[in-house]
């Protein structure tokens, strides 16, 4: 999978620094240096504790890109259905490191290779509740491991529940051709 | 004692992951680590910028509001807040995540907080629109978004039953 280059600066960055600057602004001059202190050190703490757990993700998401390939993670769904096709589709999405630029391309290749729109339901909704490297990198230094412990819990059977809810409804809404 | 198993597992698999790209090639060994440190220092100051800023995002935030909106008392009407908050929050991570924490620090319940977090990974209107309609046949996008509409407020309540962090 070619990564596509990603831009140093984007608009989400930008409006969040604004944001923060001036929320940190207003905190030092209604409160104080001392409180102002007290949020950056309180916090700095955290963000230092979780950093070797932030680069082993990003290692492992690396070298996951590098040793899976995109053809071979759709070789697994290929045609599959029945609980396997959503069991292996909840799994591909559970370990596949990535931004939506990575992912969304393989559920678009899972249907041209005949999975069915369950397969492709239970991967995306894996990928974005239960994936390893986005727990990883992203939600355990901003909630903390207690919180994603028991949001992960929560959320472990819902891919499956949507994969089939999804089967359901294609059945019932979609032309035929592409319920298939 | 879990913390540090979980550090461990984590090292284990990198070490094993490394170990098989060594194996295949020297130049797959080198590829993954330097795109994995390019990787962490293209997220460090984001995450820092949203960790720490989101502390003082909820410094300002009217505390009162927040409990009493999305407060673990709110209950449906919070969740539904949550979620609705969940599907129209543009941007990439690190705008749902700082949101995410700040209204954590600011009053909000860890169920309120899980409903908007699933909202927004499951049907974040302009990743919708930007990423997934581009690549997907839209009527699988809508089909998914769809079904995936009670998830929030499922998380929310079984996050409820099983007590808080």
């Amino acid at each position: 999978m070619k990564k596509p280059r990603r831009a140093t600066f984007d608009w989400s960055m930008i409006v969040i620094v604004a944001i923060v600057v001036a929320a940190a602004c207003i905190v030092y001059v209604r409160d104080g240096a001392d409180a102002f202190l007290n949020v950056l050190l309180g916090d700095l703490h955290l963000f230092v504790d979780v950093l070797p757990k932030v680069l082993a993700g990003c290692l492992i998401g690396a070298f996951v890109t590098l040793l899976l390939p995109r053809e071979v993670v759709t070789r697994w769904v290929g045609a599959e259905s029945g609980l396997s096709g959503l069991l292996i589709a909840t799994f591909a999405g559970l370990i596949l490191p990535g931004g939506p630029l990575a992912i969304y391309p393989i559920g678009a290749a899972f249907l041209a290779a005949g999975a069915d729109v369950g397969a492709v339901i239970a991967l995306l909704s894996s990928w974005t509740l239960i994936g390893f490297n986005r727990l990883l990198v992203w939600e355990m230094p901003f909630m903390g491991s207690d919180f994603v412990l028991w949001r992960v819990v929560g959320a472990l059977p819902f891919p499956i529940i949507l994969g089939v809810l999804g089967r359901i409804a294609a059945k019932a809404l979609l032309p035929r051709e592409d319920a298939a | 004692m879990i913390a540090l198993l979980v550090g461990v597992f984590l090292w284990a698999v990198v070490a094993a992951l490394a170990l098989t790209a060594a194996v295949r090639g020297r130049g797959l060994f080198k590829l993954g680590v330097t795109t994995g440190l390019r990787d962490l220092v293209y997220l460090l100051p984001r995450v820092a910028v949203g960790v720490i800023g989101s502390g003082y995002i909820a410094a300002v935030l009217p505390q009162s509001l927040i409990a009493g909106a999305l407060g673990p008392q709110s209950g449906l009407l919070g969740t539904a807040l949550g979620t609705l908050a969940g599907a129209i929050t543009p941007g990439g991570p690190v705008i749902g995540f700082s949101i995410a924490l700040a209204a954590l620090k600011g009053g909000a319940g860890t169920p309120q907080v899980i409903a908007y977090m699933t909202a927004w990974a499951l049907f974040a209107f302009n990743r919708l629109v930007t990423y997934e309609i581009a690549t997907m046949p839209p009527r699988v996008v809508w089909l998914r978004a769809l079904v995936s509409l009670p998830v929030p407020f499922a998380a929310a309540a079984m996050a409820m039953v099983m007590g808080k962090p």
